[in-house]
């Protein structure tokens, strides 16, 4: 499937669709509460070559890696900031080994978790070399684009595109924000709505743009604020809902069903990307992959 | 008290340079330290707290304006205990074993600072047991968990549990909050109190601490 960029499909669709939930699968095969989730690329990368081949099973087009905090910051906070390059050699090849050239391997870019000065202590600069090396990394190790996503500061987001579209220059960069909605609309915790979001991440240099780790209800609607303020592809991805306990684990309530149910209405707002964050599984990914009329 | 609304609105504003003088003038005009304390700065506060958990402000306006009660204290403080304007309380505060998260935890403790309580913020990766030894030694009333990570939830019914075990569930209250973290998640592991967001966490602290 790579043979195909994945830009040209974007652009040309129909919509591509995306994997669901990693860390949710981690958890579920016993990951470590509290550790990084990277340390899994370096001790048990037949982890995630396991979950990468259940999303492909499932219908997923694009694969993410398990890089979502492998910045200096995140990294550092559980001693691995030297590690950084060999954790994200190791995530995109356990991906490639599951799913060879039958599905593009998304280099997943998180937020430093740090607040950038002059609101928090973390200088600009630094964050954009870190983000910088995370996307040569992933490039090097061959992913076939990046995915910058779960911001809510857009000088944040925005360093993290630029950085990438710099030190991977021939990689598409997929920029998405978590939005909540209000009573004046969509905003991320930061104040950014999806209209300056739009038009910042494509001065920026992303290739598509759109919301991830939110509320599905959301989606099409932040789809269609994208869609006024841009020309890009738009890229969505929500939670399964929001998790409560019973018998002492965690239950995502959304069903597959459910986030299925508003396929049509995402394509119809202009979505050209629907995967799953938080909580969604290769059934979800199966759900949305009959929904889009992948049925054979 | 004109001179105290104005200074509620800078500390709204997150002026610092005005917070500072405003707290001076005040001062100067002979206003109690307590009345500047309740009138001025914590009035601005509360209102900074309703606005965010309306999300009529977001994120950046709070720290601002956290930035300029910060100013508006380093003036007032030498003053306030000579008045003896009291906390409103003390809580305990911190983000659960194996959670290494800290920016939610923090807005609550300075919307909690803000609001006129002592915190003892035990940072990051806590566990259960210490937060019942610092509620024990600090005589603190309240417990407020913060988890972001959905596998480190469940650390947050440890402390519960460990609370009934010896013999201080109800006279300690546990406040629950974080992004996963719903009120069916809070019922159901028995905690006292659930803030959806930081404004409703300081509001739930508030109510657990009139019934304590």
């Amino acid at each position: 499937m790579s043979v195909e960029p994945f830009l040209e499909r974007l652009q040309r669709g129909p919509a591509i669709l995306g994997d669901g939930a990693w860390g949710t699968m981690l958890f579920a095969r016993g990951l470590p509460t509290g550790d990084a989730p990277e340390r899994v690329c370096l001790e048990r990368p037949e982890l995630l070559t396991e979950i990468a081949a259940l999303y492909l099973e499932a219908g997923a087009e694009v694969v993410t890696t398990n890089t979502f905090g492998a910045n200096p910051e995140r990294l550092g906070l559980h001693g691995l900031g030297p590690d950084l390059e060999e954790i994200c050699r190791a995530a995109v090849s356990a991906v490639r080994r599951a799913v060879g050239e039958r599905a593009w391997i998304s280099g997943s870019i998180g937020p430093t978790g740090v607040l950038l000065s002059p609101l928090g202590s973390l200088d600009p600069s630094v964050a954009r070399a870190g983000f910088a090396r995370q996307a040569a990394a992933l490039a090097a190790a061959g992913a076939d684009l990046l995915c910058v996503e779960t911001m809510t500061d857009l000088a944040e987001a925005e360093l993290a595109v630029r950085a990438a579209r710099e030190a991977a220059p021939a990689l598409p960069v997929v920029a998405t924000m978590s939005f909540e909605a209000t009573r004046r609309g969509f905003f991320t915790v930061m104040g950014v709505t999806p209209a300056k979001a739009a038009a910042r991440l494509e001065a920026a240099g992303a290739s598509a743009v759109g919301a991830n780790c939110g509320d599905g209800d959301t989606m099409a609607g932040i789809a269609r604020e994208f869609r006024a303020h841009c020309a890009l592809p738009i890229a969505v991805r929500p939670n399964a809902g929001l998790p409560t306990i019973a018998s002492g684990a965690l239950v995502y309530p959304e069903t597959p069903e459910a986030m299925a149910a508003r396929v049509p209405g995402l394509l119809e707002a202009g979505v050209a990307l629907v995967g799953g964050c938080c909580g969604t599984t290769p059934e979800h990914v199966r759900a949305l992959w009959e929904a889009l009329g992948r049925k054979v | 008290m004109d001179l105290l609304n104005q200074l509620a609105e800078d500390l709204r504003l997150g002026e610092d340079d005005a917070v500072r003088a405003g707290t001076q003038a005040a001062l100067a005009a002979g206003v109690a330290p307590g009345e500047i304390l309740r009138e001025g700065l914590l009035a601005g506060m509360a209102v900074v707290g309703e606005e965010f958990g309306r999300r009529e402000i977001f994120l950046p306006d709070v720290l601002l304006a956290a930035r300029a009660m910060q100013a508006g204290m380093e003036i007032l403080k030498p003053h306030l205990a000579s008045d003896g304007a009291p906390p409103a309380g003390r809580v305990v505060l911190g983000t659960v074993q194996g959670d290494l998260h800290d920016i939610g935890k923090n807005l609550v403790g300075i919307l909690l600072r803000g609001a006129g309580w002592e915190v003892i913020d035990l940072g990051t990766d806590v566990p259960a047991a210490r937060f019942l030894e610092a509620a024990e030694s600090s005589g603190a009333r309240v417990i407020g968990l913060s988890a972001l990570l959905t596998t480190t939830m469940p650390r947050m019914a440890e402390v519960v549990a460990l609370l009934r075990e010896r013999g201080l569930a109800g006279r300690v209250k546990v406040v629950v909050g974080g992004a996963p973290v719903t009120q069916a998640f809070a019922d159901e592991i028995g905690a006292d109190g659930w803030g959806f967001d930081a404004e409703s966490a300081v509001r739930s602290v508030k109510t657990l601490m009139e019934s304590v």
